[in-house]
């Protein structure tokens, strides 16, 4: 078991740094830098001063130097000019004394992950701010999603066949068919806006971000939660089903024990192994839902800043965001294979 | 002239889908004579599940040909603004109608510009009829054709191919398509390289296919394979490169990025599904027969195993053209690739969705289009599962 966790950190941690590699070779394209040349400095710049404003802020040494730059295993590049020194690890021109004084590596490794140039902001700090506001829309939603998508399932799958499972299957389709995009404007559309009326909730949740109220974080966490919640009751519903075919569970009903104790007692812990992987690989795909319902109902947090950082081309920014989002999916396929052998004896992993 | 009620904008609604009705019931009538002669295709109509989702699949195929393609269900002009109708309620007439010959009434009212909702969303379907099913296809051609042998033949290449897939998967699909479909990163010419490596996939996949079965009869393989390299290098220039030498065949340049992006991120998982099949199969008898027959692999694994395993990859095959179709919304939503004023669905609900708590007509159409095309591909695929268990 030691050794499986191992590897798979092994093969995890060469994932993310290709997946890395492979952001920052994208963003650090000449015509990103061009650009970005362009709205740091003016936007009339010739060739020659957005080539010689790369040359000033490092923009032009080989690519894998200032990945290992931007990583902390290479040491920040230091340039002389002409009223003193610029470097990697100080803010603007310096003296040499002070360029002494500052570290030789500044990477993400030590915990310095650039300046975003939309925000004027430290990298670090937004990507804190906004993670912990989006870590609450999280949270809500997993409390929303995941009992109504067992007891869906559960409901389902204990009498496959029947009507009441025929009902909660389309449902669960009809969810799973509806991405967020849709099922969001619709539910503004009836619930928040003043021509259908009935405005119980508010059709945005800025104020959410300070201030969560239900009327105003239900309508985003209820839009996530319906995406992910058919898939995860569709797969309760399955294993249940499968569960309830079992011979023990024939031997328990001849038995006479009452049909809700055969559910709650001797189907529900078997039935709940195969949904427990699927709800942490689910969470790769919430990620997604979170850009669109934060863009949607304009709730500033990760997903927010990352369409903010990919649309306004701010590069550190979004390496920042996707170093994050790598790390989330990586360690939540982690957890759900560790936790799967860990559930059912009968995978073995050696 | 005054606006209409509800009754007759939906009476004028379903008499404008006149062609879909009846060539929505010639193709039942059709099927439901011949069903038993049809395979699993007549059989999808003993599952009223199926049907339902059949029925709501190709009314939006035939609408999307019909409207888009033959422009004859369209009331009016995609792009052309009509002063006066910029966020008219349905029904409104069109101020001067019959002086310009156009239809009185913007049937679902106008949008934030003036155009008409009802025509901009018949003709989004057709938008998605263009790439989702052939990006679907294409996706399939690159996971199959790379799924076998990983499954197959096992090892090094298998833990290689499949540490690329998950690499892929790994990736949040909103900031890769953020990566690849800015105008900066086309001016590089990324996506048209990466055209150029996954286009070339369908041509391997059936110049294999044909090589491996035909190879002892040099005079029907030479026939089917120069057809295949022919036909497939010529589309292959036309689309992949724009450098197609007859002229004949182009490729918007911002439609090929949108493709490329969706075939990318459909493959990996493709080729996960059939990789696991492949092993599955690999262990059954008629395998291990085809072996001691002294078959070649590529035979055993598109000719043996690649058949056996259709079931379970037509269901997939529905499902996905389902998850594409929302892959475009999504594109179309954060107005990435898309030219902008397309009508396509994604595009029109993220423009009407600004102006939401006021004014719904022009954000809820098209999301209920798309709802129903993409249950309608999960009905049928399920239809499709439940029919294909039973034998």
């Amino acid at each position: 078991m030691g050794l499986f966790i191992l590897r798979r950190l092994g093969v995890m941690i060469l994932t993310a740094l290709c997946l890395t590699f492979i952001v920052f070779t994208m963003t650090n394209l000449y015509p990103n830098m061009e650009k970005l040349a362009k709205t740091q400095g003016n936007f009339r710049m010739s060739d020659a001063e957005v080539a010689s404003w790369l040359g000033q802020n490092g923009f032009l040494e080989p690519l894998p130097v200032k990945y290992g730059q931007w990583l902390g295993v290479w040491p920040g590049w230091t340039l002389e000019v002409e009223d003193g020194m610029r470097g990697r690890c100080v803010n603007g021109t310096v003296t040499p004394q002070v360029m002494a004084d500052a570290p030789t590596f500044c990477g993400i490794l030590q915990g310095d992950w650039g300046t975003s140039t939309v925000f004027r902001d430290d990298v670090g700090n937004i990507i804190a701010t906004r993670l912990g506001l989006t870590g609450k829309l999280m949270f809500w939603v997993m409390v929303l999603m995941v009992p109504s998508a067992l007891l869906l399932g559960v409901l389902a799958g204990m009498r496959e066949g029947s009507r009441t499972d025929r009902t909660l299957s389309t449902f669960a389709i009809t969810t799973t068919a509806t991405p967020e995009y849709v099922s969001g404007v619709i539910l503004i559309a009836v619930f928040a806006s003043s021509a259908v009326g009935l405005r119980w909730f508010n059709g945005t949740a800025t104020g959410a971000m300070d201030n969560a109220t239900f009327s105003n974080f239900f309508l985003p966490v209820l839009t996530i939660s319906l995406y992910g919640m058919g898939y995860i009751a569709r797969m309760t519903r399955a294993s249940m089903a499968e569960v309830m075919t079992a011979q023990y569970i024939r031997t328990a009903r001849l038995k006479g024990v009452k049909f809700s104790d055969i559910v709650m007692k001797h189907a529900l812990r078997n039935a709940l192994i195969a949904p427990f992987t699927v709800i942490m690989l689910q969470i790769p795909w919430l990620l997604n839902g979170v850009v669109i319902v934060e863009t949607l109902f304009n709730y500033k947090g990760f997903g927010w800043t990352l369409v903010q950082a990919a649309g306004n081309n701010d590069i550190e920014l979004l390496l920042g965001v996707s170093v994050v989002s790598v790390i989330v999916v990586l360690v939540t396929q982690l957890i759900s294979d560790i936790g799967y052998v860990y559930l059912n004896p009968r995978i073995s992993v050696s | 002239m005054d606006p209409i009620g509800w009754g007759e904008i939906t009476t004028r609604i379903l008499i404008q889908f006149t062609p879909v009705w009846i060539a929505l019931v010639v193709t039942f009538a059709l099927s439901l004579t011949f069903k038993r002669r049809l395979g699993l295709y007549g059989k999808l109509f003993d599952s009223t599940v199926g049907m339902i989702g059949f029925a709501l699949v190709m009314f939006w195929v035939f609408t999307g040909l019909f409207g888009g393609g033959f422009g004859w269900i369209v009331t009016h002009d995609t792009l052309s603004q009509i002063s006066g109708l910029k966020n008219k309620l349905p029904g409104t007439p069109v101020p001067d109608a019959e002086a310009n010959g156009l239809y009185p009434y913007y049937l679902m009212g106008g949008d934030n510009l003036a155009r008409d909702v009802f025509s901009r969303m018949i003709v989004g379907a057709w938008e998605v009829m263009k790439i989702a099913p052939f990006a679907t296809i294409f996706a399939f051609m690159v996971g199959i054709t790379l799924g076998l042998p990983a499954g197959y033949f096992g090892g090094r290449l298998d833990t290689f191919l499949s540490f690329l897939a998950n690499l892929i998967l790994a990736f949040p699909v909103i900031l890769l398509f953020y990566l690849l479909v800015t105008p900066e990163i086309v001016q590089t010419g990324i996506p048209v390289y990466m055209a150029g490596v996954l286009f070339l996939f369908p041509i391997i996949f059936l110049s294999i296919l044909f090589q491996s079965r035909f190879f002892t009869q040099p005079a029907k393989r030479n026939l089917y394979l120069s057809v295949t390299l022919v036909v497939g290098l010529w589309i292959y220039l036309g689309i992949a490169w724009n450098a197609d030498p007859l002229g004949i065949i182009g490729f918007p340049p911002n439609l090929l990025v949108v493709f490329v992006a969706v075939v990318f991120v459909n493959s990996p998982t493709v080729f996960r599904i059939v990789r696991g099949l492949t092993m599955d199969i690999k262990t059954r008898d008629y395998v291990a027969a085809a072996q001691t027959r002294g078959e070649g692999p590529w035979y055993i694994m598109l000719w043996e195993i690649l058949p056996n395993a259709r079931g379970p990859l037509i269901v997939d095959f529905c499902l996905r053209i389902g998850y594409t179709t929302i892959l475009l919304g999504t594109l179309g939503f954060f107005g990435l690739g898309l030219s902008p004023g397309s009508p396509d669905w994604g595009s029109t609900i993220n423009e009407g969705r600004k102006l939401l708590s006021i004014y719904l007509h022009p954000a809820v159409p098209p999301a209920v289009a798309l709802l129903s095309l993409v249950l309608g591909l999960n009905l049928l695929a399920d239809g499709l599962r439940e029919e294909s268990l039973r034998d």
